[in-house]
């Protein structure tokens, strides 16, 4: 542990880039967003597409079973010492954002028992438009929506939609059934966003994830990158 | 003392995990014991002057700087219940990442060094009230505090109990967690001078049969 910390370093106990022997910690990205919009669909197929580049583990925050956890498992995208679930009680926005220390215990102890890890994705409880993760305890975030929840939704932004570093817009397969208007999406969370990057994705499609992929490696060799300088 | 780092240190706020437990409210509103403010507070108040009593006593030790390895055995020997003992180590762990935060010292890092799984939440929370400048009743009182606030907004949540009403019965237990916490002081002196085998071991079998139940269970809002 941190037996030399000083003030400044305070904030060494969670954020810190290093882990406490010293070597570079792996990158941490979550996943946010409305109940039902594919997050955990979309770490399951990150998972089959990254786990043979790199050195992967899954939080997940389930509110009330360990269904997330468990179709990682039955869907075994990974071995399952790599996936671990963190109970939020009824509160999944408390578990990542006002009160991290469950989920930051859960990224050490994976590191500690089978890293050395590249990236760990740490899903979030299925929440409302506000539920941002802490800096403390994510690298970068992605706000997962999906164009069946209403396609007014980027209009009517929030922290998840304004801020996350990735916006993905899943299911577009379902729009004609459902009426939603994908220009209009695009258009109203260009508006929100500015130049943070969104990605309109179908799991059913032949694209499948690889734009949610590419960013996810690129914010990997950035976080590497830093670390050789 | 500081009566305002007793505050903090009190918050519910305070980023150590406990949103996420009951304190075997779950359980005990599944059971069909708590259907409102009445058997909330009936609930509460056993808690208090059982395992409250033993963890605030506890708490109040670690305050005066006993050996935290004999208390974490005293809080081990107290609790019958392996999945209490599990969720009281995994409070204790994240309750020591906000202390060594707020209120970095050598003991909490020892403790850390010691304990990387988590020693029992109450001697984690006496070593944090020492490195804020309190004292042995200021941990006990915060101690017994926790004891019953868990509960009570656990229940808010599991009931949709008024929250009004959820805050009167903490209102009303309030003497009684002066009286517990005044105990645990002594108790907590007497360990000092005695060793820990003088420290209370009143239990709530009920609690720990509950808690062992409520691990098994598919379906829960809360860890414990
Ligand atoms: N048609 C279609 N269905 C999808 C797509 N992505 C996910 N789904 C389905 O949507 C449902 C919910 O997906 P999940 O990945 O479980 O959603 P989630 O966001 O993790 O849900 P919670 O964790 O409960 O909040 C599942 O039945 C998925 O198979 C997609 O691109 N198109
Ligand atoms: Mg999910």
């Amino acid at each position: 542990m941190h037996l030399d910390h000083t003030h400044d370093e305070a904030a060494a106990v969670s954020a810190d880039a290093h882990r406490p022997d010293g070597t570079r910690r792996a990158l941490r990205i979550g996943l946010g967003g409305p109940v039902g919009s594919g997050k955990t669909a979309t770490v399951a197929a990150l998972c089959r597409l990254l786990r043979d580049e790199m050195s992967l583990a899954v939080v997940t925050n389930d509110i009330y079973t360990r269904e997330d956890a468990e179709f990682l498992l039955r869907e075994a995208v990974l071995p399952p010492e790599r996936i671990t679930a963190v109970e939020t009680g009824a509160c999944p926005h408390t578990a990542i954002r006002d009160d991290i220390s469950a989920n930051l215990e859960a990224v050490e102890d994976l590191e500690d028992e089978v890293g050395p890890l590249d990236l760990v994705l740490v899903e979030s409880g299925g929440d409302n438009l506000t539920a941002t993760f802490s800096r403390g305890l994510v690298d970068a975030q992605i706000f997962v929506i999906d164009v069946a929840g209403g396609d007014d939704i980027p209009r009517k932004g929030g922290p998840g939609v304004t801020t996350a570093d990735l916006l993905v817009v899943n299911k577009t397969d379902l729009a004609p059934y459902v009426g939603s208007d994908l220009a209009r999406m695009a258009a109203d969370a260009k508006a929100q966003r500015a130049e943070l990057p969104v990605v309109f994705q179908s799991l059913r499609s032949e694209e499948h994830v690889s734009a949610v992929a590419r960013w996810v490696r690129e914010q990997h060799a950035a976080w590497a990158g830093a670390a050789a300088k | 003392m500081s009566r305002a780092a007793l505050l903090v240190l009190a918050d519910g706020r305070l980023p150590a995990g406990g949103h996420a437990h009951s304190g075997g409210a779950e359980a005990a509103v599944k059971a069909g014991r708590i259907t409102g403010a009445r058997s909330l507070e009936d609930f509460c108040r056993g808690r208090l002057h059982t395992t409250g009593a033993v963890s605030a006593a506890l708490a109040g030790a670690a305050a005066l700087g006993v050996d935290p390895v004999a208390l974490d055995e005293a809080a081990d020997a107290r609790t019958p219940s392996a999945a209490l003992r599990t969720a009281a180590r995994k409070l204790g762990r994240q309750l020591l990442r906000a202390a060594r935060v707020a209120w970095p010292s050598p003991e909490l890092d020892a403790l850390a060094a010691r304990f990387p799984k988590g020693a029992h939440q109450p001697v984690v929370l006496g070593t944090a009230a020492r490195a804020a400048g309190l004292d042995a009743e200021d941990a006990a009182h915060c101690t017994a505090y926790e004891n019953v606030s868990g509960p009570a907004t656990a229940v808010v949540r599991l009931l949709s109990l008024d929250p009004f009403e959820a805050t009167a019965v903490l209102a009303r237990l309030a003497p009684d967690m002066d009286t517990v916490a005044r105990q645990a002081a002594e108790a907590a002196r007497r360990a000092w001078d005695e060793g820990t085998d003088t420290l209370p071991a009143a239990s709530a079998p009920l609690l720990e049969v509950g808690a062992e139940g409520h691990a098994g269970w598919d379906v829960r809002l809360f860890a414990s």
